[in-house]
């Protein structure tokens, strides 16, 4: 879906981004991951345009993204960043219109795609769409972010350390909903993060950048099992690598299927670590696993250190 | 009496508002003490003071010292809204008779004078004036009028004003002399003013903005630009006028098109010009600083999502600056008014004919004639724009 091919990037002299290729398959959930000035949101921009880049080519769709003006090109791409970016002399319906209404969308079809997208982000229509951003909660205002990059509904969309100005448990919650969206539209999502717990828990490959370089590539679980080099596996954490691998694995790789144990279930696509955390609210050396609603087995509390 | 009993006692006594009894004290002891009006044997040559009370009907003085009382006392009552509004129809009422007061002791002194006298307002009428004045705003601001509201008032005090004069309850005072005998120049000159002001604010503005956007795209611009302009702004008014004669003459002499036009080294041109290097250094500075201030995710995001430039600045950039920029432009109005004031020097007439010719005949009351007009003028439009500026900063509240 995005071809990046050799591209390199200098802001007077200074390599930002230098020989970077990584290609993104249509539907992935790719993150690009590193410390900050690594280049992984001007690699981000430049997809759009919004930085030039030096030499290379970047393709989206399998069209050379020089070929189309940058507006159109921008338009057919959602956009999400850190700060929210909200018009603040605009309503959040007016927020969420903007790219429908430069691609001169009727209004009536405009309406009806707001309220669609304030449902989906779990914002109830009527409440949130003559409020103003200013009137909005952090976690509030980044959901109105996120539904206005995907208000024209492309195929792709950029996101910049959405979730990294607002609080802990917001950005839980924000995750799942963005993994969910994922999931349900099969968007080909580009996500910026310094954030490993973020990555690991989001990405279904992860690209980790070291100063304009791509350190490694891979599945979350290449990237902790099998760190490429000193560089990712210092950046991913040597001190909390069991946690980590805990929350990369998921239950259904690990339970003992068709037996039966009491308790509230755990779904089989959950984390290890979403299932260590089940066990110890619950006081349980073993929990029954859930999957499309049927109990599948148990996972006992032995099964996490195999 | 407990330490806490004194605390409580003394705060029982303690104003709500001080603004209000502090005026009342000022105006009365102004009231009192020197002269309201002034009487002089001809008016070119200063008067006697004559204080309120042995000049002023009766009823006017025990209207005035009522409304002190009152406004006095609301000092001291809870605060609340309706109170807030009661002191405002005081402190107009108390306004109205202010006025009447003056022009009712120009009446009577007029009354026993030979008819070259001249009654002009002494420094005792605009003290209690401006403290009337100081206290009508500050009961609206606490009532936190709308600003229908404000307005209303506004035109309200214009209109009590205009009827007081047409129905000749000024006609005994020096200033309303001068202002008979140039009733129809005094109109010319209000609309010269006017002219003047425009005629600067429009040309300032298409310049100015487009030189604060480019100091604001050009980083390199700004410094040399600003300095320019900030020297502009530091050459005295008079001498920046005066200066502008010498290379206008020689031009309209140069290029008789232009002379044809009514262009030359003394008269409106010169003056529009002065006047509109001076408005740039404000203008360019809000332009500036407004664009400036607007936040540079909302600029990433709208171009993130496929807003042309143009679209950015008329979508984002414009409306998220446009209280700055109308406050600036509110500044550089009043600044204006005020100038065209000192463009009569060279000639360009406006209000500030009268107050040379004032100054010239040592008459005050023709300056008053010029001066006053010219502050009501910005008054009116401080009021208009920081209405039109209030509506825009609330859109963009954050």
């Amino acid at each position: 879906m995005i071809e990046i091919d050799r591209v390199a990037k200098a802001y007077d002299g200074r390599v930002v981004v230098s020989d970077l290729s990584l290609d993104i398959a249509q539907g992935a959930f790719c993150v690009l991951l590193g410390p900050s000035g690594c280049g992984k949101s001007t690699t981000l921009r430049m997809i759009n345009r919004l930085v030039p880049f030096d030499s290379g080519a970047i393709r989206v769709d399998g069209t050379d993204v020089r070929e189309v003006a940058p507006e159109t090109l921008r338009r057919r791409i959602g956009y999400a960043i850190q700060s929210t970016g909200l018009f603040p002399h605009w309503r959040v319906e007016d927020n969420i219109a903007t790219v429908p209404r430069l691609l001169r969308w009727p209004e009536d079809k405009v309406r009806r795609r707001v309220a669609e997208l304030l449902a989906l982000l779990r914002l109830d229509p009527e409440t949130y769409r003559g409020k103003y951003p200013h009137q909005l909660s952090g976690g509030e205002q980044q959901r109105v972010g996120v539904a206005r990059a995907l208000a024209a509904d492309p195929d792709v969309l950029l996101m910049d350390e959405p979730f990294a100005a607002v609080d802990p448990i917001t950005r839980d919650a924000l995750q799942s909903e963005l993994l969910h969206i994922h999931q349900m539209t099969g968007k080909t999502i580009v996500f910026v993060t310094h954030d490993i717990e973020e990555a690991l828990r989001l990405a279904t490959m992860i690209a980790v950048f070291e100063r304009g370089r791509l350190a490694q590539v891979g599945t979350p679980l290449d990237i902790v099992e099998r760190p490429a080099s000193d560089f990712v596996r210092d950046f991913v954490g040597v001190q909390g690598i069991g946690l980590k691998l805990l929350s990369v694995r998921r239950v259904g790789e690990r339970m003992r299927p068709g037996e039966a144990g009491t308790g509230e279930p755990v779904a089989a696509g959950a984390t290890l670590a979403d299932a260590l955390a089940a066990m110890i609210a619950q006081r349980a050396e073993r929990l029954p696993v859930a999957e499309d609603g049927a109990i599948v087995g148990v996972i006992a509390l032995a099964d996490l250190v195999r | 009496m407990s330490a806490v009993e004194i605390a409580v006692s003394r705060r029982r006594w303690a104003p709500h508002n001080q603004v209000l009894p502090s005026l009342v004290i000022v105006a009365g002891i102004a009231g009192c003490g020197g002269g309201f009006v002034s009487l002089a044997p001809s008016r070119l040559v200063s008067g006697t003071p004559v204080p309120l009370w042995t000049a002023t009907a009766a009823p006017l003085v025990v209207l005035l010292a009522a409304a002190g009382a009152v406004l006095f006392a609301l000092g001291f009552a809870a605060p609340r809204r309706a109170l807030s509004y009661l002191a405002a129809a005081v402190a107009a009422a108390a306004l109205f008779a202010t006025l009447a007061a003056a022009g009712s002791a120009a009446a009577e002194l007029a009354a026993g004078a030979p008819p070259a006298a001249a009654i002009g307002l002494g420094a005792g009428f605009w003290v209690v004036f401006a403290c009337v004045a100081l206290a009508l705003i500050e009961a609206l601001q606490r009532a936190a009028a709308a600003a229908p509201t404000r307005l209303l008032a506004a035109c309200l005090a214009a209109a009590g004003f205009w009827i007081m004069a047409k129905t000749g309850m000024f006609d005994a005072l020096s200033l309303a002399h001068e202002y008979l005998s140039r009733h129809e120049i005094f109109a010319a000159a209000i609309v010269r003013h006017t002219a003047l002001v425009l005629g600067a604010l429009v040309p300032a503005l298409l310049i100015g903005v487009p030189l604060g956007l480019l100091a604001l795209r050009r980083q390199r611009i700004e410094a040399p630009l600003f300095a320019v302009l900030n020297l502009l702004q530091t050459v005295p008014s008079i001498a920046l006028f005066g200066l502008l004669i010498a290379p206008l003459a020689g031009l309209a002499s140069a290029l008789p098109a232009l002379a044809a036009l009514g262009i030359g080294g003394v008269g409106p041109a010169p003056a529009i010009i002065a006047l509109i290097l001076y408005a740039l250094l404000p203008i360019a500075r809000n332009t500036l600083a407004g664009i400036g201030g607007v936040s540079p995710a909302a600029i990433d995001a709208a171009r993130g999502m496929g807003m042309t430039d143009r679209q950015i600045f008329w979508r984002v950039e414009m409306p998220l600056a446009l209280p700055v920029l109308l406050a600036g432009l509110r500044i550089v109005t009043v600044q204006t008014i005020g100038l065209a004031v000192v463009a009569a020097l060279i000639g360009a007439g406006g209000l500030g004919a009268f107050v040379f010719d004032g100054l010239g005949q040592y008459a005050t009351d023709l300056v008053l004639l010029g001066a006053l007009p010219a502050i009501a003028m910005a008054l009116a439009v401080d009021l208009l724009l920081r209405l039109a500026t209030g509506g825009a900063s609330r859109r963009v509240a954050s």
